[in-house]
């Protein structure tokens, strides 16, 4: 009885290729990872010690306000019953009740994920290619004019905050130097954030700017490591040329941590988006979670971080799974 | 030690960082002192340099100049003071991850890497919607958040520690816990930890800054929110935005320049 059931059971596993094995189990951690997630997400913004009811309204509510507002939030429950309730919610798309606008959460944040993921689109849209191709260049030609550049703008873009960057767009296209953007990118809400690009040029540069060097500096060390290594040592000793070893020998194995890197940078620019879109009063996500947290409206705070959240496992999962499958060193080393 | 000084001396990026970043605290706490009182109004809203105001007047008519110097020093200290907690929390669990059994060390560094998925500055925003944001407050979110990748720094630097052949040694000697913390594994990560404090006091700033910027700094005159106050009146004076924006960037870019040229420096010897 055992042995067959055992058997049966490894019937199943080796009828799952090993990349389908590998994504069952990336799927699983990620799920996991989530429910950590949400559990931080929940004791930080509703199950920590103090009356929440009172904080949110403040000092001046009545205290019949407190006990609706109580009850609303399903307060006087315990706390593994709020949580069960408020994560079986989101599982089922409820996200709640904003506390400060009485709308559904879902209709709030709605238009604002497609405003965002339109300008977390068109950033990595223009910077994933930017980025390979200033890497590339850099680690062909090490100590040349654009390894210079990409050592300097490391050393000096990535040390300042993105709403420095942001206000220094400004300040250089939209407002002293030259005037050819509006300073601020106020949406207009009846018509889709794509058809409105002139909105949306100075939020995407300024996101573009802020991640460019981190990404580049990690693909110039990707493939300088790639074009030192043995295997393009020896192809170039028998005489390949050396567009056929960048092409054939040094980029396929780059592919993989290339791939990690642009996962980091698109966790990068969820958090990015926070600061940049108040700066442009750009209606975002991060506008909201902004507004939100200054309002303590924790259904919205609460559904914005799972929402972010969930974007990067999503993102680290398929950078790793693509990663994979697209090097073939990585793809063997699985079997 | 004087052959790492010549090799320090002689970097360019050393000596600029050193300048920019010694520059900007001084400004920042030696300023308080020097300045004017930064609530008092000299004249009328966004007035260009002049008078009253060398660097013009903000939004509310206040001098520029004023609140720049008495706005950089709680900022700053509150950065220091949350690079510190948090790399010495990280220290901490980083040396006792290095010697946990691998189960536990797994299933906390799981729980490290689970934390990291979110921004840092989301994180901060997340626990601040309950507890305000107040001077302390601002200090342990922005120092917690850097524990979970201090404490992965530290532990493995702390495993190469205790591969060593010394360290073996020691042990095998009788040293006690304390001991072999202090004398064997403290003085042989110091380098990697002074280098993980000096990336955490410009994250510490980066995440203060932005937070003081989006409204949620502790005290009224902070360079971030003089940046957020006075961005309006940008077209029309822009110092008000400009000089906050440049003070904290010039520190920013000077602790970046002297770590990295102090890494290099340290390489090439």
């Amino acid at each position: 009885m055992t042995t067959t059931s055992l058997r049966r059971g490894t019937a199943i596993t080796l009828a799952l290729s090993p990349v389908a094995r590998y994504v069952l189990r990336r799927l699983l951690l990620g799920v996991a990872m989530l429910f950590v997630v949400s559990v931080v997400v929940f004791f930080f913004t509703q199950a920590l010690p103090g009356d929440v009811a009172r904080q949110v309204l403040g000092q001046t509510a009545t205290d019949d306000q407190v006990a609706r507002l109580r009850e609303q939030l399903g307060l006087d429950r315990g706390v593994v019953a709020q949580y069960l309730d408020w994560i079986g919610g989101l599982v089922t798309f409820d996200l709640g009740t904003s506390l400060t606008s009485g709308t559904p959460v879902a209709d709030l944040v709605g238009t604002r994920v497609a405003n965002s993921a339109t300008i977390v689109v068109l950033t990595a849209v223009i910077l994933i290619p930017l980025a390979v191709a200033l890497g590339v260049a850099a680690a062909r030609s090490p100590g040349g004019v654009v390894d210079g550049v990409v050592s300097g703008s490391v050393l000096l873009i990535l040390a300042l905050p993105e709403f420095i960057i942001a206000i220094l767009v400004v300040v250089l296209l939209a407002t002293n130097v030259w005037r050819l953007f509006a300073p601020t990118s106020i949406l207009d809400p009846a018509v889709p954030a794509w058809e409105q690009p002139d909105l949306l040029v100075l939020p995407v540069l300024a996101l573009v700017i802020g991640s460019l060097p981190y990404f580049t500096e990690s693909i110039r060390t990707t493939m300088t490591d790639e074009l030192t290594s043995e295997h393009v040592t020896w192809a170039r000793l028998c005489g390949v040329a050396e567009r056929r070893i960048l092409w054939r020998h040094a980029l396929p194995n780059a592919v993989g941590p290339g791939l990690q890197v642009a996962g980091t940078t698109l966790i990068y620019l969820t958090g990015g988006i926070v600061a940049v879109e108040n700066v442009f009063a750009f209606p975002g996500v991060g506008s909201a979670l902004t507004a939100a947290v200054a309002n303590r409206d924790i259904p919205v705070v609460q559904a914005i971080a799972m929402l972010l959240a969930t974007v990067a496992l999503v993102v680290y999962l398929v950078a790793d799974v693509l990663g994979i499958l697209l090097t073939p060193r990585l793809r063997t080393a699985l079997t | 030690m004087s052959a790492v000084a010549t090799q320090l001396v002689r970097r360019p990026s050393v000596v600029a960082g050193t300048l920019m970043t010694a520059a900007t605290l001084f400004v920042a706490f030696a300023g308080p002192a020097l300045a004017g009182s930064p609530d008092e109004f000299v004249g009328a809203p966004f007035q260009g340099p002049g008078g009253d105001a060398p660097l013009g007047t903000d939004v509310m008519g206040r001098s520029v100049l004023a609140r720049l110097l008495a706005g950089g020093r709680d900022f700053l200290l509150q950065g220091i003071l949350a690079a510190a907690l948090g790399v010495g929390a990280g220290v901490l669990l980083g040396v006792a991850l290095a010697s946990a059994s691998r189960r536990v060390a797994d299933l906390v560094l799981s729980l490290n890497d689970t934390v990291i998925v979110l921004p840092q500055i989301v994180i901060a925003l997340l626990v601040l919607t309950r507890l305000g944001a107040t001077p302390l407050t601002l200090v342990l979110v922005v120092g917690i958040v850097h524990v979970p990748q201090s404490a992965r720094v530290v532990r493995a630097a702390t495993q190469r520690v205790v591969t060593q052949d010394y360290y073996d040694s020691a042990r095998t000697l009788g040293a006690s816990r304390r001991r072999l913390f202090t004398g064997e594994v403290l003085p042989n990560i110091a380098g990697v930890v002074l280098l993980e404090l000096s990336i955490r006091l410009a994250i510490s700033v980066v995440v203060l800054a932005s937070l003081s910027y989006l409204g949620f700094g502790s005290t009224d005159t902070q360079w971030g929110r003089m940046i957020h106050e006075n961005q309006g009146g940008l077209t029309i004076q822009p110092w008000a935005v400009l000089a906050p924006v440049i003070c904290t960037g010039v520190f920013l870019i000077g602790v970046n320049l002297l770590r990295g040229g102090t890494v290099r420096a340290l390489a090439v010897r």
